[in-house]
């Protein structure tokens, strides 16, 4: 596919930033389990954070091949760090924007765009996942107020959020049409975080479970209309596909190119092992999947930018992407030897990383359930 | 406050393409991006411009063949506008040709301030600068590490070996921005989004007022008659550790002066 010179730019920008402000402290941080709240400001001041936001609400209204373009930027530098620009950006940010009053744009969507704060959606519960709409969270009205108790899990960025989209159902008697969203800052009261999650990978951002003890919120912070929350949930899944899709093309992106240059610097047998025809063969493959799964997410991303429908285009790439990612940084972890198994080369922590994009947002089962319904019975 | 960068666009050093065999000289036929060492006076001028709470950065680049990659990087950082001084006849023109060129594009903008790079990444000659303000009779102040505008001067911290020198100017003035002084920002992405449309106006030899005789290789007081390889760097000095290395390492160090 043949990229705009915005878009062109905007990628040039963002792995410029990704490579000096994320990629020499990314090991580090892993480590640390934390991330500076400072690089968020930073993402934000260049546009990362808001990208598809119209400029009226501090976005930069970029298209959506650009915003995945810079999540593999920033994946291909750090996963971690990419998810919680992604849920910042879609859903909450793109949420707000979709579906939020002036005031609450007001309120808190500029404040998503300028990095002031961080968002983060509550929708998983301990016992849901690709069910999702076997939440139990409850919402109830009292006078000018929601009172909202239950538990939530997997959130990403769920203690150092500012803003939470929480998903609750408000009538359990209708189904997935009882379901509302609503949107709080965290320092509400009610709002408690449990644990942080010890992890695999993504170690740079905390995943949290989260309880909410009669958290009230005035009712003028529903988002949308009393019944639509799984909607606003999950009307953005295809721009959580693509976007996972071009998370994992940039891990993979970024095993390759550590692999690739290992080959090159070590030498057995008297000459670099990139020499050797049986590890050439394999950057190549691995080189021709990673820009396999790049043109299926841009494609996906590109149909969405025209106003198409792109749905199992959106669960092709990331089934591909994701699977990928993980056969390619396995690979990088070969190419290395003994050393790919040390923490001292970046593969190891790739590895880590890459392994959720197989989970999140849509297993790969529930990709293949997505695409099987939707085959294409005109290519007989 | 309006202060004018002059900007130039240079092949990507990460790339750096070939010199051409019969002129001596870089070719220029590839992308051209901004030279990363106008990117400091670019964001000197923004700083400049955000402190007085008003005016604008205008960015000034002479290019052979109409280039604007680099100036799109310029103007997404926050510059408003451009001048593009863009002609086939330009090319071969040597440094004093080219600052008359800048000069003469400057000259009816009304600057408070003209800032240059101290010298461009790719040919190096470190005297343009210098002869704009020649040219438009304006002070000269060089290798500013940082500029300070205070009403009608402006003081400026002067890199220097052993230092710097505190130096106070009279405005209109040319100053050249030694590179690594500031941190220069990322172009925003709405920064990337609005720069193409922002105002690039392109300007011939001819609109500036010179006939073909005066620019390019005609119009060159300079040539290059040869070029040759860069030294070959001399092999290092092995000291075997005897337990005494450390005694030769400090003789070492003490006769290079610098313990």
């Amino acid at each position: 596919m043949q990229l705009s010179p915005d878009q062109e730019r905007i990628r040039a920008t963002a792995r410029e930033f990704a490579r000096r402000e994320i990629a020499p402290h990314a090991a580090h941080w892993d480590r640390d389990g934390a991330t500076p709240r400072s690089l968020y400001d930073r993402m934000a001041d260049v546009g990362l954070m808001g990208m598809m936001v119209d400029p009226a609400w501090g976005g930069s209204g970029a298209d959506f091949v650009s915003y995945a373009l810079a999540i593999e930027e920033i994946s291909a530098a750090d996963g971690g760090i990419s998810n919680v620009m992604a849920a910042n950006n879609s859903p909450v940010a793109a949420a707000i924007e979709q579906l939020g009053t002036e005031q609450q744009k007001t309120d808190y969507l500029t404040k998503l765009t300028s990095g002031a704060w961080l968002g983060c959606i509550h929708l998983t519960e301990p016992h849901t996942g690709s069910d999702a709409s076997a939440i139990t969270t409850r919402a109830v009205r009292d006078g000018d107020e929601y009172v909202i108790n239950g538990q939530k899990a997997f959130i990403t960025a769920g203690s150092t959020a500012d803003l939470a989209m929480i998903i609750a159902v408000t009538d359990p008697d209708a189904g997935k049409r009882g379901i509302s969203a609503f949107i709080t800052p965290t320092d509400n009261p009610g709002y408690r975080v449990i644990s942080k999650e010890n992890k695999l990978g993504h170690r740079t951002n905390d995943t949290c479970q989260v309880a909410f003890d009669d958290l009230r919120i005035p009712a003028t912070d529903l988002l949308g209309e009393e019944g639509r929350g799984l909607g606003i949930a999950l009307g953005n899944l295809s721009l959580g596909r693509i976007a996972v899709a071009a998370q994992a093309t940039g891990g993979a992106r970024a095993a390759l190119a550590a692999a690739h240059a290992y080959a090159r610097d070590r030498v057995t047998f008297g000459k670099p092992i990139i020499e050797h025809q049986a590890i050439a063969f394999d950057l190549a493959d691995m080189a021709t999947q990673v820009e396999a799964a790049r043109q299926l997410y841009l494609h996906a991303a590109q149909m969405r930018d025209l106003g198409l429908e792109c749905a199992r285009e959106a669960s092709m790439a990331k089934l591909f992407a994701s699977e990928m990612a993980e056969r390619v940084a396995s690979k990088a972890i070969q190419i290395h030897g003994g050393y790919g198994f040390l923490n001292d080369y970046p593969v190891e922590k790739i590895y880590r990383d890459v392994r959720v994009y197989q989970i999140y947002e849509g297993t790969s089962e529930v990709q293949k359930i997505m695409i099987s319904r939707n085959l294409d019975t005109s290519e007989g | 406050m309006k202060v004018v960068v002059c900007v130039k666009q240079i092949p990507d050093p990460a790339d750096p393409g070939a010199l051409d065999p019969e002129t001596r000289t870089l070719k220029r036929d590839v992308k051209l991006i901004l030279d990363e060492s106008d990117s400091y006076g670019v964001e000197m001028a923004l700083q400049l411009v955000d402190a007085a709470g008003e005016g604008e950065v205008i960015l000034v680049s002479m290019a052979p063949n109409g280039e604007r990659s680099g100036l799109a990087t310029a103007l997404a950082m926050g510059a408003a506008s451009a001048i593009l001084i863009s002609d086939p006849e330009l090319v071969g023109s040597d440094a004093l040709t080219t600052a008359k060129l800048l000069a003469t594009a400057v000259k009816d903008q009304g600057a408070d301030l003209i800032i240059a790079g101290s010298e461009s990444s790719d040919g190096y000659t470190g005297v343009v600068p210098e002869q704009i303000a020649g040219v438009l009779d304006l002070p000269s102040v060089t290798a500013a590490k940082s500029i300070e505008v205070d009403g009608s001067s402006i003081k400026v911290q002067r890199q220097t070996d052993g230092g710097y020198d505190d130096v106070t100017c009279p405005l209109p003035a040319v100053v050249s921005v030694t590179a690594g002084v500031v941190e220069p920002r990322y172009p925003s992405f709405k920064g990337i989004m609005a720069a193409k449309n922002k105002p690039v106006e392109e300007k011939s030899a001819a609109d500036l007022g010179f006939d073909a005789s005066q620019v390019g290789w005609a119009g060159a007081g300079q040539e290059i008659i040869e070029v040759t390889d860069a030294p070959k760097r001399q092999a290092g000095e092995v000291i075997e550790d005897d337990g005494e290395a450390f005694t030769k390492i400090v003789a070492y160090l003490e006769n290079m002066k610098v313990i």
